[in-house]
């Protein structure tokens, strides 16, 4: 079967979406992401392992992807961004970020691991997405396209070629890692 | 191989590693960034079909997500079911509706919990799609990729939160805080 097959066959990607989630959620769990208690210690900077599962999910991620990608295997997905929409929703997230104390991702995690205040937030995300895309046609005129950004990734905008901004950034989250593991987090 | 699949914890560098090469996996056999929240405006396409056909046919917030039960739905779904057996399997699975922290500063009361769950909630929903995306979608799989918007976006989650969470709870690392 080729990468074509296993992509445009609906019924296959139900079945790898249900596997990878599986997948997803049992590192969120076995990760402790998924506790209201790490999620807020993250917010308060005095937990880390928020920033400790990302930043080793970048690494690892951005390596692999870069390299099939050189490889013609995959092809990059990035979304346009924009001030208005960009930095105005991020604010807004991270404010129901710090209420709720789970994401998206890990309050479906936190609801399989026992949290019923978890799918209560599920229920709120949803009125919240429900709610935004009743807005979606006034927002988009009026601010989600203010300030839309120069390029779609790092190295358009820089100019320089993929694998330089790899390299710089892999050595940045390794020496991220290694300070706040030096300073006893 | 069992004992490890029944420790309570992991590692947070296996874990993100672990969560890395999922990434690799969606983007080779489907094509496709590894993200959460696009479920959530799914589900709320799939309650407006409901209740008027027509109307939410006419959305076009919905014509750019359609309301259907597909690859990025079943993400969510899995990872409820994954994070069960990831707790059923170290035996940490138990159900409350007030986390402890919360119980410990607030009020153990269901209530309290409930509301507060409910407008964190939909601030994020709003907030993620508003962004276009969440903490999985641009915060991991975005920035990966050397997305632009997703590093500015991964950076306004953690104002937003590191600040609310502040006034919340207040600023452990200010003095007095």
């Amino acid at each position: 079967m080729s990468l074509d097959t296993i992509r445009s066959n609906a019924r296959l990607q139900i079945v790898l979406g249900l596997l990878i989630g599986i997948a997803f959620g049992f590192l969120l769990q076995k990760g402790g992401v998924t506790e209201y208690s790490v999620i807020i210690g993250q917010l308060l900077l005095t937990d880390f392992t928020v920033v400790k599962v990302m930043l080793s999910a970048i690494l690892v991620g951005m390596i692999g992807i870069h390299v099939m990608k050189a490889r013609g295997l995959v092809r990059l997905h990035c979304k346009a961004g924009s001030v208005g929409a960009t930095v105005v929703g991020g604010l807004i997230f991270g404010a129901g970020f710090a209420v709720l104390g789970y994401c998206p991702g890990t309050a479906a995690g936190a609801f399989g691991s026992g949290a019923l205040d978890a799918a209560v937030g599920i229920a709120g995300i949803v009125i919240g997405a429900g709610l935004f895309a009743r807005l979606f046609p006034y927002l988009e005129r009026v601010i989600l396209n203010r300030g839309i950004f120069p390029a779609e990734t790092v190295p358009e905008m820089l100019g320089v070629r993929p694998a330089w901004v790899v390299i710089v950034v892999s050595i940045l989250i390794v020496g991220v890692l290694a300070m706040l593991a030096g300073a006893g987090f | 191989m069992f004992t490890w699949l029944a420790m309570a914890k992991w590692s947070p560098y296996i874990v993100g590693a672990g969560i890395g090469v999922l990434v690799w996996v969606s983007f080779l056999l489907s094509d496709r960034p590894l993200g959460a929240s696009t479920a959530y405006a799914k589900t709320a396409g799939m309650v407006e079909l409901a209740v008027s056909r027509k109307k939410a046919a006419a959305m076009p917030y919905y014509r750019m997500f359609t309301p259907t039960v597909d690859w990025q739905w079943m993400i969510v779904v899995g990872i409820a079911v994954g994070a069960f057996l990831s707790a059923w399997l170290s035996g940490t699975f138990s159900v409350f509706v007030v986390p402890p922290l919360f119980a410990g500063i607030f009020s153990s009361d269901p209530p309290l919990r409930i509301v507060v769950a409910l407008i964190g909630g939909i601030l994020m929903g709003i907030g993620a799609r508003w962004a276009g995306g969440c903490t999985s979608g641009h915060g991991i799989s975005g920035t990966l990729q050397l997305s632009v918007a997703s590093w500015v976006a991964v950076v306004c989650f953690f104002v937003g939160g590191i600040l609310v969470a502040g006034l919340i709870f207040g600023f452990p690392f200010l003095p007095g805080g």
